[in-house]
């Protein structure tokens, strides 16, 4: 193996790489984003008392679950350009919109996270006791206190290892918007060893580097689990 | 939305049903043969063992199964030894290199789940068994593994769709299964949407038989649980 091919500067691929991890983790850290706000919509939505709401939250959850991330990624891929030209077209704007890899990926991956974080929230919200709430409303508190200050709380402690998993998922789902020509990890070890014949070196870099920006987002959330616990007894 | 298309489209997407439902077969079948075999090494008190089972888990969940595609299928060639070998016969085909990965990574994620398994079989349980003379074979076969299969069986439910889902990475190798061949159409019709929802509802499918599957082999092996009516 030849690891010349990873110096940095101009001879190697090395500073490529690394730009290339960074777009990845703008990308993960989107599309979390974008998954975040996803699931707020989509717990409020799968605990509402109306049929309809709960029933478009839960085809949402399953067929995003249910069904290939390459899929997914592909309809946006191939499918949003005229899905944005035709909401444009409302507008009265008939020109040509061609949406770029960064944010088709980002709003793709989004889509598939904010399903599973969808399940972590829900999931959390019912975790806190029915009876702390009720404990709230006899002292007075009216629903907005209620939500800022009993159940954000201990939802947020819930749901960190859940969410935490969710992020590890999201992550190395960034690897599969490589089929859009985003110029992230895998799409960079490609086409360097398009270019330089050594394949392995350079995909055993990206993987590597994944697992590098893996263990540091472990190291990132047990520490937060445990800040988060701090308050919290144990026998 | 064009109908027709997708009425057409319909038969040709089941031609690669045939190649996602072997490949998920095989590699299931192959990996959980081998996590048995690995949660057993991470569970042993041989640290050298120990040290390799928790090395090939740390790499195959924490990095993307593309990689590990890319990495087999791409990779191995770099190496001439490798292509002068006859290795080389199975490593040219996308489709075994495709089922070896499937079946690498599924392994790392089973033997997890197949060790959280074992280690919830009780104390005590093991400790009767002990003392009615069972020990290292039989004690495994006939009380340690089949309480850990049960108590494993949800978790590995969701193994099992995921590595659904997961065999259309081998699309990106050549191999044309329904997401592959779905690939190819959207390119040809441009019609994104009535292709996605095709390949998604066959997908969907599967998924839901491999739910209920799991579900039905969940009752069969709770006896004790069911409620009498």
């Amino acid at each position: 193996m030849d690891f010349e091919l990873l110096v940095l500067g101009d001879e190697g691929w090395g500073d490529e790489m690394l730009r290339a991890t960074l777009v990845t983790l703008m990308v993960s850290l989107t599309a979390m984003g974008i998954g975040l706000f996803i699931s707020i919509f989509g717990t409020l939505s799968k605990l509402s008392n109306k049929f309809y709401v709960r029933l478009i939250a839960d085809v949402y959850t399953t067929i995003v679950r249910g069904i290939p991330e390459l899929l997914v990624i592909y309809l946006l891929f191939f499918g949003g350009s005229n899905a944005i030209m035709s909401v444009a077209k409302l507008f009265g704007y008939y020109g040509y919109i061609e949406l770029n890899a960064f944010v088709i990926g980002a709003i793709a991956i989004g889509a598939i996270s904010g399903a599973y974080s969808t399940e972590v929230i829900r999931g959390a919200f019912l975790a806190v006791p029915r009876g702390q709430i009720d404990a709230a409303k006899s002292v007075g508190m009216n629903k907005f206190v209620i939500f800022t200050r009993i159940l954000i709380p201990q939802v947020l402690r819930y749901a960190l290892p859940g969410l935490g998993n969710v992020w590890q998922l999201t992550l190395k789902d960034t690897a599969l918007i490589m089929v859009t020509g985003l110029v992230e990890i895998m799409r960079q070890a490609h086409v360097a060893s398009g270019s330089t014949y050594a394949p392995f070196t350079f995909y055993i870099t990206a993987a590597l580097l994944y697992l590098i920006l893996t263990t540091a987002s472990n190291t990132i959330f047990n520490s937060a689990e445990n800040w988060a616990n701090k308050g919290v007894r144990r026998a | 939305m064009n109908y027709e298309l997708m009425i057409e489209t319909f038969p040709k997407l089941l031609v690669g049903l045939n190649i996602t439902i072997q490949l998920v077969l095989i590699s299931l079948f192959v990996g959980f043969c081998f996590a048995i075999g690995l949660a057993l090494l991470r569970l042993s008190n041989n640290l050298f063992l120990n040290f390799f089972a928790k090395t090939y888990v740390f790499y195959f969940r924490g990095t993307p199964l593309l990689v590990q595609i890319f990495l087999i299928y791409y990779g191995i060639a770099q190496f001439e030894f490798i292509r002068e070998s006859f290795v080389w016969y199975f490593f040219k085909e996308a489709y075994w290199c495709a089922i070896l990965a499937l079946t690498l990574n599924t392994c790392a994620y089973s033997s997890e789940i197949i060790r959280g398994g074992i280690q919830s079989v009780s104390f005590g349980q093991i400790e009767s068994a002990k003392s009615t003379g069972m020990s290292g074979f039989l004690l495994y076969r006939r009380i340690i593994l089949p309480i850990a299969f049960r108590q494993a069986l949800p978790a590995y439910g969701n193994e099992m769709i995921l590595m659904v889902k997961a065999t259309s990475l081998v699309s990106t190798i050549t191999i044309m299964d329904v997401t592959g061949i779905a690939r190819l159409i959207i390119a040809k019709t441009f019609s994104p949407v009535e292709i996605f929802i095709v390949a998604g509802l066959i997908y969907l499918t599967i998924n839901f038989i491999v739910t209920r599957l799991v579900n039905l082999c969940e009752i069969k092996l709770t006896p004790y649980l069911r409620r009498v009516n």
